[in-house]
């Protein structure tokens, strides 16, 4: 019985056809850590979308209704995170603001990685004086205060969400440039490289198929650890008052109004703040841990 | 060999510019093979095997590399400055190579089937089912085990020899005229070294493929190629079918890698007498035949002029003054 068992298993059971992301993702899904934070992200990301509809149906708010007399009242049953000054439900808002946070915050990161990306494959696979010359231009931007040039672009491109997004990615990409470019530099030299060139294979088809792949994790490492970054420069931003513009409400913007009444209107600054960092808890907790699912070797480093 | 050469080698040249001034990598170097011909490249490391055959594919990085002189010519198809467009054309599909380390020359992140397809989609317009069925059918020609389920294998799933399969397979898809394997064998267990070399030579007598087979192991060509070469300093020294240069090796160089191999009837207590020296730093040539240092027959000739190919026998061609009075 327990030969025909292993006999039978030995020739069924040959693991084959498992890539290096499905082995990263069983990692992954160990890593009890990260798997909570995914779990608290997406959790939140469901509620900072669905929310609004919802106390919008049980109770008819939404965010930028003002109902002055109903101004200031502390958490309640019908407003249980409280209203604010202008009477807006809180809970609504803070919801809404995660649902801006999380937006900018993703498709800035998006923005960063993809011309990072590009950029730094291009110039790393081309090396030599190109190579050169597009590093240098890194270094000059880099060279530039970061929320200086954010602020510029934003004052050029206007006050819109898309803009938003838009300066921070086109700021956020230069790391991002010079990781992929740097394993580039070495993944180039690779046997493999040489052995699809030596099948006819086309430069083009080389950078795209061969190589970026294989940059896939240090980037999508990056990318995680970028998007709580952006949501944390959405929020300076608009405590600045640049970022998103009343009466729609951002995280950043709620902490920046809950923050001048703080001493009397306390839910004003802590609900919003909460939120805020339980988000970036749990997306940080993630991006650690799909670092050491792709990089396992790196587990224990800082 | 009387048959109109496939590949014709001559005067190749491939230089590399370096901080350290021009390095001479290859440099002369003639040779021919024949349809359906194996032939042995052997040399130490650093003769310039490997560069030779990347320039041959216009695989050499230029710059730094250059070629001052040469010319190669395949099926009467002018390869050293063909275009790029040209090169890719027949990369792959009428001369395809092996590389030595079957750990690396295969992509981590992609399957067996991606990378043994993606040679079919480039050289052959056929489906992607055609292109998998074909794919299955060549793992099985080179001996994988199981190839329906190795085809979704990823690299990291499979053994050295295995992955050489993979490569050897890869190689062969498209039916090239012209393989060319880099020291196949020197990444491998010597177990597996034999599998290898058997699987290249059964499939190279099943077509009329032509085979180059570098090496710096004489044992390794000596069963498999018709004819050997052998390399120092960028050029051939001498150039003999297998049989002859065993039996009657003129060359010194030829009688030093001969000697230095070790064999089963070598009696007890007689130690290996390898070759004195190193290879020659290629940017700094010695005047003369680049071998004369470490020459036990060199005379004054040797210094003043680097000599020649010459024939001492049929078909046998040494490059060497003290084989030309016959001493050797």
């Amino acid at each position: 019985m327990i030969a025909e068992q292993s006999a039978s298993s030995s020739a069924d059971d040959v693991l084959v056809g498992s890539s290096l992301w499905r082995d990263a993702w069983l990692r992954l899904k160990r890593n009890r850590m990260a798997m909570a934070g995914l779990g608290v992200t997406l959790a939140l990301t469901a509620l900072s979308f669905g929310g609004p509809f919802v106390t919008h149906a049980l109770w008819g708010y939404d965010y930028e209704s003002q109902n002055l007399a109903y101004g200031a009242r502390p958490p309640s049953a019908a407003h249980w995170f409280g209203t604010d000054y202008f009477g807006r439900d809180l809970l609504t808002r803070v919801l809404f603001g995660g649902q801006i946070s999380l937006t900018v915050g993703l498709l800035a990161a998006s923005v960063a990685a993809s011309i990072g990306t590009l950029y730094g494959a291009v110039s790393g696979y081309a090396g030599g004086r190109i190579d050169g010359l597009m590093m240098r231009i890194v270094d000059v931007i880099y060279a530039l205060p970061y929320m200086f040039l954010v602020i510029v672009l934003v004052t050029i491109f206007g006050k819109s969400l898309p803009l938003l997004f838009l300066s921070l990615g086109m700021v956020g990409w230069l790391m991002t440039a010079r990781i992929v470019r740097g394993q580039m530099l070495s993944l180039k030299e690779r046997e493999f490289v040489l052995a699809a060139r030596s099948l006819g294979v086309r430069n083009y088809t080389i950078l795209f198929r061969h190589l970026i792949p294989n940059t896939l994790g240090p980037i999508i490492v990056y990318f995680t650890l970028t998007v709580p970054s952006m949501i944390l420069q959405e929020a300076f931003l608009s405590f600045l008052g640049l970022g998103v513009q009343a009466p729609r409400p951002s995280l950043g913007a709620l902490i920046s109004d809950g923050a001048q009444h703080m001493a009397v209107f306390w839910w004003e600054l802590v609900f919003p703040g909460g939120l805020m960092a339980l988000l970036l808890f749990s997306l940080n907790f993630l991006g650690d841990g799909v670092r050491d699912a792709l990089d396992p070797s790196s587990r224990g480093r800082s | 060999m009387s048959a109109e050469p496939l590949l014709s080698v001559r005067d190749l040249c491939v230089h590399f510019r370096t901080d350290r001034g021009i390095v001479k990598a290859v440099d002369g170097l003639s040779f021919d093979v024949a349809p359906g011909e194996v032939l042995g490249l052997v040399g130490e490391s650093g003769s310039g095997k490997t560069v030779a055959n990347l320039a041959l594919l216009g695989l050499v990085p230029r710059p730094p590399a250059f070629y001052p002189r040469g010319e190669v010519r395949f099926a009467g198809q002018e390869l050293l400055h063909a275009s790029e467009r040209v090169l890719r054309s027949v990369r792959g599909r009428r001369i395809a190579m092996i590389f030595q380390d079957p750990m690396t020359s295969l992509n981590p992140y992609l399957s067996v089937e991606r990378q043994l397809t993606e040679v079919l989609e480039l050289h052959e317009r056929i489906s992607r089912q055609a292109a998998r069925i074909r794919a299955i059918d060549m793992l099985a020609k080179v001996g994988m085990p199981d190839p329906e389920r190795r085809i979704d294998a990823f690299p990291h799933e499979l053994s050295g020899g295995m992955r050489q399969r993979v490569m050897i397979a890869m190689a062969l898809l498209c039916n090239p005229e012209l393989l060319i394997a880099d020291e196949p064998t020197t990444a491998v267990d010597v177990t597996v070294q034999a599998q290898v070399l058997e699987l290249i030579r059964d499939l190279q007598r099943g077509s009329s493929m032509s085979v180059i087979l570098v090496t710096h192991d004489l044992g390794v060509v000596a069963g498999m190629a018709h004819r050997i070469a052998v390399m120092y300093a960028g050029r051939i020294v001498e150039t003999a079918s297998t049989d002859a240069l065993f039996t009657r090796p003129r060359h010194p160089y030829t009688q030093g890698l001969l000697a230095s191999i070790p064999r089963m009837d070598t009696p007890r207590g007689q130690s290996l007498s390898p070759i004195p020296g190193l290879p020659p730093d290629l940017s700094n040539l010695p005047s003369g035949c680049p071998f004369r240092p470490r020459c036990s027959k060199a005379f004054a000739d040797c210094e003043a002029a680097y000599p020649e190919l010459t024939a001492c026998g049929s078909d046998h061609l040494v490059r060497c003054f003290a084989a030309e009075r016959g001493e050797t």
